[in-house]
Protein backbone atom coordinates (compact mmCIF):
# COMPACT_ATOMS: atom_id res chain seq x y z
CA UNK A 1 0.00 0.00 0.00
CA UNK A 2 1.02 3.45 -0.99
CA UNK A 3 2.31 5.22 2.12
CA UNK A 4 0.32 8.50 3.15
CA UNK A 5 1.32 11.62 1.15
CA UNK A 6 1.16 13.53 5.00
CA UNK A 7 2.16 13.15 8.65
CA UNK A 8 -0.58 13.02 11.45
CA UNK A 9 -0.22 15.79 13.67
CA UNK A 10 2.48 14.84 16.45
CA UNK A 11 -0.17 12.85 18.74
CA UNK A 12 2.08 11.59 20.82
CA UNK A 13 3.80 14.70 21.58
CA UNK A 14 0.34 16.63 22.54
CA UNK A 15 -0.53 13.18 24.73
CA UNK A 16 3.06 13.80 26.61
CA UNK A 17 1.94 17.94 27.13
CA UNK A 18 -1.32 16.54 28.26
CA UNK A 19 0.31 14.42 30.97
CA UNK A 20 2.78 17.39 31.83
CA UNK A 21 0.25 19.95 32.23
CA UNK A 22 -1.47 17.81 34.51
CA UNK A 23 0.93 17.43 36.67
CA UNK A 24 1.02 21.07 36.44
CA UNK A 25 -1.85 21.22 38.05
CA UNK A 26 -1.66 18.95 40.50
CA UNK A 27 1.51 21.00 41.48
CA UNK A 28 -0.20 24.56 41.31
CA UNK A 29 -3.60 23.35 43.12
CA UNK A 30 -1.39 22.94 46.36
CA UNK A 31 0.49 25.92 46.29
CA UNK A 32 0.15 28.20 49.62
CA UNK A 33 -1.34 31.30 47.02
CA UNK A 34 -4.36 33.43 47.36
CA UNK A 35 -7.77 30.80 46.49
CA UNK A 36 -8.42 33.14 43.40
CA UNK A 37 -4.77 32.93 41.61
CA UNK A 38 -5.60 29.47 42.24
CA UNK A 39 -8.47 29.00 40.60
CA UNK A 40 -7.89 31.50 37.83
CA UNK A 41 -4.59 29.58 37.08
CA UNK A 42 -5.85 25.96 37.52
CA UNK A 43 -9.33 26.84 34.73
CA UNK A 44 -6.60 28.53 32.20
CA UNK A 45 -4.93 25.40 32.60
CA UNK A 46 -7.84 23.10 32.11
CA UNK A 47 -9.13 25.24 29.17
CA UNK A 48 -5.58 24.86 27.48
CA UNK A 49 -5.75 21.22 28.01
CA UNK A 50 -9.54 21.04 26.24
CA UNK A 51 -8.54 23.33 23.84
CA UNK A 52 -5.43 20.74 22.38
CA UNK A 53 -8.08 17.85 22.64
CA UNK A 54 -10.48 19.51 20.60
CA UNK A 55 -8.09 20.99 18.07
CA UNK A 56 -5.76 17.97 17.17
CA UNK A 57 -6.94 14.71 18.82
CA UNK A 58 -11.10 15.69 17.75
CA UNK A 59 -9.26 17.26 14.32
CA UNK A 60 -11.56 20.48 15.08
CA UNK A 61 -8.37 22.43 13.23
CA UNK A 62 -8.79 20.50 10.36
CA UNK A 63 -12.60 20.49 9.84
CA UNK A 64 -14.36 22.72 7.04
CA UNK A 65 -15.22 26.64 9.56
CA UNK A 66 -18.93 25.61 9.80
CA UNK A 67 -18.12 22.78 11.78
CA UNK A 68 -16.12 24.65 13.84
CA UNK A 69 -18.67 27.21 14.44
CA UNK A 70 -21.18 24.04 15.03
CA UNK A 71 -18.79 22.78 17.83
CA UNK A 72 -18.31 26.26 19.68
CA UNK A 73 -21.45 27.62 19.17
CA UNK A 74 -23.10 25.62 22.22
CA UNK A 75 -20.30 27.84 24.54
CA UNK A 76 -21.12 31.24 24.01
CA UNK A 77 -25.06 29.68 25.56
CA UNK A 78 -23.42 27.80 27.78
CA UNK A 79 -21.44 31.10 29.35
CA UNK A 80 -24.88 32.66 28.82
CA UNK A 81 -26.09 30.00 31.49
CA UNK A 82 -23.89 30.04 34.63
CA UNK A 83 -23.59 34.41 34.18
CA UNK A 84 -27.33 34.20 34.19
CA UNK A 85 -27.97 31.91 37.23
CA UNK A 86 -25.14 33.34 39.41
CA UNK A 87 -26.75 37.00 38.53
CA UNK A 88 -29.60 35.47 39.87
CA UNK A 89 -28.29 34.18 42.80
CA UNK A 90 -26.33 37.25 43.91
CA UNK A 91 -29.56 39.05 43.83
CA UNK B 1 -5.53 -3.55 -4.21
CA UNK B 2 -2.96 -0.73 -4.35
CA UNK B 3 -5.04 2.37 -3.95
CA UNK B 4 -3.75 5.97 -2.70
CA UNK B 5 -4.64 6.84 0.73
CA UNK B 6 -6.11 10.37 1.24
CA UNK B 7 -4.49 12.99 3.02
CA UNK B 8 -5.74 14.31 6.39
CA UNK B 9 -7.32 16.99 4.76
CA UNK B 10 -9.00 15.08 2.03
CA UNK B 11 -10.39 12.39 4.95
CA UNK B 12 -11.71 15.61 6.52
CA UNK B 13 -12.77 17.69 3.88
CA UNK B 14 -14.62 14.54 1.40
CA UNK B 15 -16.40 11.76 3.08
CA UNK B 16 -16.87 8.48 1.34
CA UNK B 17 -20.40 8.87 1.27
CA UNK B 18 -23.73 10.80 2.67
CA UNK B 19 -21.74 13.78 2.13
CA UNK B 20 -23.66 17.00 3.67
CA UNK B 21 -22.89 20.02 1.43
CA UNK B 22 -23.95 22.02 3.54
CA UNK B 23 -21.74 21.58 6.38
CA UNK B 24 -18.99 20.64 4.33
CA UNK B 25 -18.61 17.29 6.39
CA UNK B 26 -20.50 13.80 6.08
CA UNK B 27 -23.82 13.09 7.73
CA UNK B 28 -22.52 10.84 10.69
CA UNK B 29 -20.03 13.56 11.99
CA UNK B 30 -21.95 16.34 11.42
CA UNK B 31 -24.79 14.10 13.39
CA UNK B 32 -22.21 13.29 15.96
CA UNK B 33 -21.16 17.09 16.74
CA UNK B 34 -24.88 18.07 17.04
CA UNK B 35 -25.35 15.61 19.61
CA UNK B 36 -21.93 17.09 21.23
CA UNK B 37 -23.10 20.42 20.70
CA UNK B 38 -26.46 18.98 23.02
CA UNK B 39 -23.76 17.17 25.57
CA UNK B 40 -22.14 20.36 26.26
CA UNK B 41 -25.26 22.18 27.04
CA UNK B 42 -26.08 19.19 29.86
CA UNK B 43 -22.26 19.26 31.84
CA UNK B 44 -22.94 22.75 31.75
CA UNK B 45 -26.16 22.60 33.20
CA UNK B 46 -24.55 20.48 35.70
CA UNK B 47 -21.08 22.60 36.01
CA UNK B 48 -23.25 25.87 36.33
CA UNK B 49 -25.39 24.43 38.81
CA UNK B 50 -22.34 23.29 40.92
CA UNK B 51 -20.52 26.38 40.92
CA UNK B 52 -23.81 28.38 42.16
CA UNK B 53 -24.20 26.00 44.91
CA UNK B 54 -20.73 26.04 45.83
CA UNK B 55 -20.54 29.90 45.52
CA UNK B 56 -23.82 30.06 47.88
CA UNK B 57 -22.88 27.63 50.90
CA UNK B 58 -18.68 28.10 50.32
CA UNK B 59 -18.71 26.33 54.10
CA UNK B 60 -20.08 22.99 52.37
CA UNK B 61 -16.91 21.72 50.73
CA UNK B 62 -13.57 20.42 51.99
CA UNK B 63 -10.45 21.33 50.89
CA UNK B 64 -8.73 19.66 48.09
CA UNK B 65 -7.42 16.01 48.99
CA UNK B 66 -9.35 16.17 52.39
CA UNK B 67 -11.96 13.78 51.49
CA UNK B 68 -11.32 13.00 47.51
CA UNK B 69 -8.43 11.02 46.41
CA UNK B 70 -6.51 13.19 44.31
CA UNK B 71 -3.70 10.49 43.53
CA UNK B 72 -5.69 8.37 42.73
CA UNK B 73 -7.63 10.46 40.34
CA UNK B 74 -4.58 11.90 38.94
CA UNK B 75 -3.45 8.39 37.92
CA UNK B 76 -7.25 7.94 36.46
CA UNK B 77 -7.03 11.27 34.69
CA UNK B 78 -3.92 10.43 32.81
CA UNK B 79 -5.88 6.70 32.00
CA UNK B 80 -8.42 9.03 30.15
CA UNK B 81 -5.54 10.76 28.72
CA UNK B 82 -4.19 7.41 27.67
CA UNK B 83 -6.91 6.54 26.24
CA UNK B 84 -7.52 9.65 23.98
CA UNK B 85 -4.06 9.25 22.30
CA UNK B 86 -4.93 5.63 21.92
CA UNK B 87 -7.96 5.79 20.08
CA UNK B 88 -6.77 8.71 17.96
CA UNK B 89 -4.20 6.41 16.95
CA UNK B 90 -6.35 3.76 15.96
CA UNK B 91 -8.11 6.50 14.09
CA UNK B 92 -4.43 7.09 12.62
CA UNK B 93 -4.05 3.82 11.90
CA UNK B 94 -7.06 3.33 9.86
CA UNK B 95 -6.18 6.30 7.59
CA UNK B 96 -3.00 5.24 6.85
CA UNK B 97 -5.17 1.80 5.81
CA UNK B 98 -3.68 -0.32 8.77
CA UNK B 99 -6.11 -2.82 10.16
CA UNK B 100 -3.92 -4.59 12.60
CA UNK B 101 -3.16 -1.38 13.85
CA UNK B 102 -6.48 -0.12 14.17
CA UNK B 103 -7.38 -3.31 16.27
CA UNK B 104 -4.62 -2.71 18.49
CA UNK B 105 -5.32 0.45 19.05
CA UNK B 106 -9.16 -0.23 20.22
CA UNK B 107 -8.19 -2.71 22.25
CA UNK B 108 -5.69 -0.78 24.23
CA UNK B 109 -8.40 1.79 24.61
CA UNK B 110 -11.16 -0.33 25.73
CA UNK B 111 -9.17 -1.69 28.43
CA UNK B 112 -8.13 1.92 29.35
CA UNK B 113 -11.68 3.15 29.63
CA UNK B 114 -12.58 0.42 31.25
CA UNK B 115 -9.59 0.61 33.80
CA UNK B 116 -10.70 4.12 34.25
CA UNK B 117 -14.20 3.07 35.28
CA UNK B 118 -13.03 0.76 37.50
CA UNK B 119 -10.91 2.82 39.09
CA UNK B 120 -14.04 5.24 39.57
CA UNK B 121 -16.18 2.10 40.95
CA UNK B 122 -13.20 1.32 43.60
CA UNK B 123 -13.02 5.45 44.87
CA UNK B 124 -17.05 5.28 44.79
CA UNK B 125 -16.59 2.43 47.30
CA UNK B 126 -13.94 3.65 49.52
CA UNK B 127 -15.76 7.31 49.44
CA UNK B 128 -18.95 5.32 50.63
CA UNK B 129 -17.09 3.17 53.43
CA UNK B 130 -15.02 6.32 55.03
CA UNK B 131 -18.91 7.74 54.90
CA UNK B 132 -19.14 10.27 51.95
CA UNK B 133 -22.40 9.18 50.32
CA UNK B 134 -24.82 11.48 48.00
CA UNK B 135 -26.96 12.25 51.03
CA UNK B 136 -24.20 13.26 52.81
CA UNK B 137 -25.35 17.08 52.01
CA UNK B 138 -24.47 19.51 48.90
CA UNK B 139 -20.78 18.06 48.56
CA UNK B 140 -21.67 14.75 47.97
CA UNK B 141 -24.48 15.36 46.00
CA UNK B 142 -22.71 17.31 43.18
CA UNK B 143 -19.52 15.06 43.40
CA UNK B 144 -21.87 11.93 42.92
CA UNK B 145 -24.35 13.77 40.67
CA UNK B 146 -21.19 15.24 38.06
CA UNK B 147 -18.84 12.11 38.58
CA UNK B 148 -21.13 9.59 37.93
CA UNK B 149 -22.82 11.09 35.01
CA UNK B 150 -19.30 11.39 33.42
CA UNK B 151 -18.87 8.02 34.69
CA UNK B 152 -22.09 6.79 32.99
CA UNK B 153 -20.70 8.59 29.48
CA UNK B 154 -17.21 6.83 30.11
CA UNK B 155 -19.28 3.09 30.19
CA UNK B 156 -21.32 4.06 27.22
CA UNK B 157 -18.27 5.03 24.95
CA UNK B 158 -16.46 1.66 26.22
CA UNK B 159 -19.34 -0.55 24.72
CA UNK B 160 -19.22 2.04 21.63
CA UNK B 161 -15.53 1.08 21.21
CA UNK B 162 -16.42 -2.63 22.04
CA UNK B 163 -18.63 -2.65 19.03
CA UNK B 164 -16.48 -0.81 16.72
CA UNK B 165 -13.55 -2.94 18.10
CA UNK B 166 -15.57 -6.14 17.12
CA UNK B 167 -16.67 -4.32 13.60
CA UNK B 168 -12.75 -3.79 13.23
CA UNK B 169 -12.25 -7.52 13.67
CA UNK B 170 -14.56 -8.07 10.62
CA UNK B 171 -13.19 -6.07 8.10
CA UNK B 172 -15.96 -3.49 8.10
CA UNK B 173 -13.19 -0.63 8.38
CA UNK B 174 -10.92 0.62 5.71
CA UNK B 175 -8.96 3.36 4.65
CA UNK B 176 -11.54 4.64 1.94
CA UNK B 177 -14.31 4.52 5.03
CA UNK B 178 -13.95 4.32 8.66
CA UNK B 179 -16.61 6.69 9.49
CA UNK B 180 -17.79 4.56 12.75
CA UNK B 181 -14.23 4.50 13.81
CA UNK B 182 -14.15 8.46 13.57
CA UNK B 183 -17.65 9.45 15.15
CA UNK B 184 -17.15 7.22 18.32
CA UNK B 185 -13.58 8.44 18.76
CA UNK B 186 -15.41 11.94 18.72
CA UNK B 187 -17.17 11.08 21.37
CA UNK B 188 -14.82 9.43 23.32
CA UNK B 189 -12.62 12.57 23.08
CA UNK B 190 -15.35 14.58 24.43
CA UNK B 191 -15.76 12.47 27.22
CA UNK B 192 -11.77 13.05 28.03
CA UNK B 193 -12.39 16.81 27.72
CA UNK B 194 -15.20 16.72 30.04
CA UNK B 195 -12.88 15.08 32.84
CA UNK B 196 -10.35 17.40 31.95
CA UNK B 197 -12.87 20.36 32.95
CA UNK B 198 -14.71 18.31 35.74
CA UNK B 199 -10.98 16.66 37.09
CA UNK B 200 -10.16 20.71 37.95
CA UNK B 201 -13.60 21.58 39.39
CA UNK B 202 -14.45 19.34 41.48
CA UNK B 203 -11.23 17.65 42.76
CA UNK B 204 -8.74 20.20 42.11
CA UNK B 205 -10.47 23.51 43.30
Amino acid sequence: MEKPKHAHPNYVGIFFFLGALTLLELGVAFLPWPKMVLILLLIFLAVWKAVLVALYYMHLRYEPNRLRLLAVAPLPLAVILVVAVTREFRW
Amino acid sequence: MAHATPTLEENMMDPPRGYEEGAGVYNEKLGMWVFLGSEIMFFTALIGSYIILRVAHPEAWKPPGEVLNVPLTAINTFLLICSSVTMVKAFAAIQDGNLAGLKRWLIATVIIGAGFVGVQVFEYIHLVNDGFVPSEGLYGSTFYTMTGFHGFHVTVGVICLMYVTWRAFQGKYSAADHRGVEVVGLYWHFVDLVWIILFTIVYLI
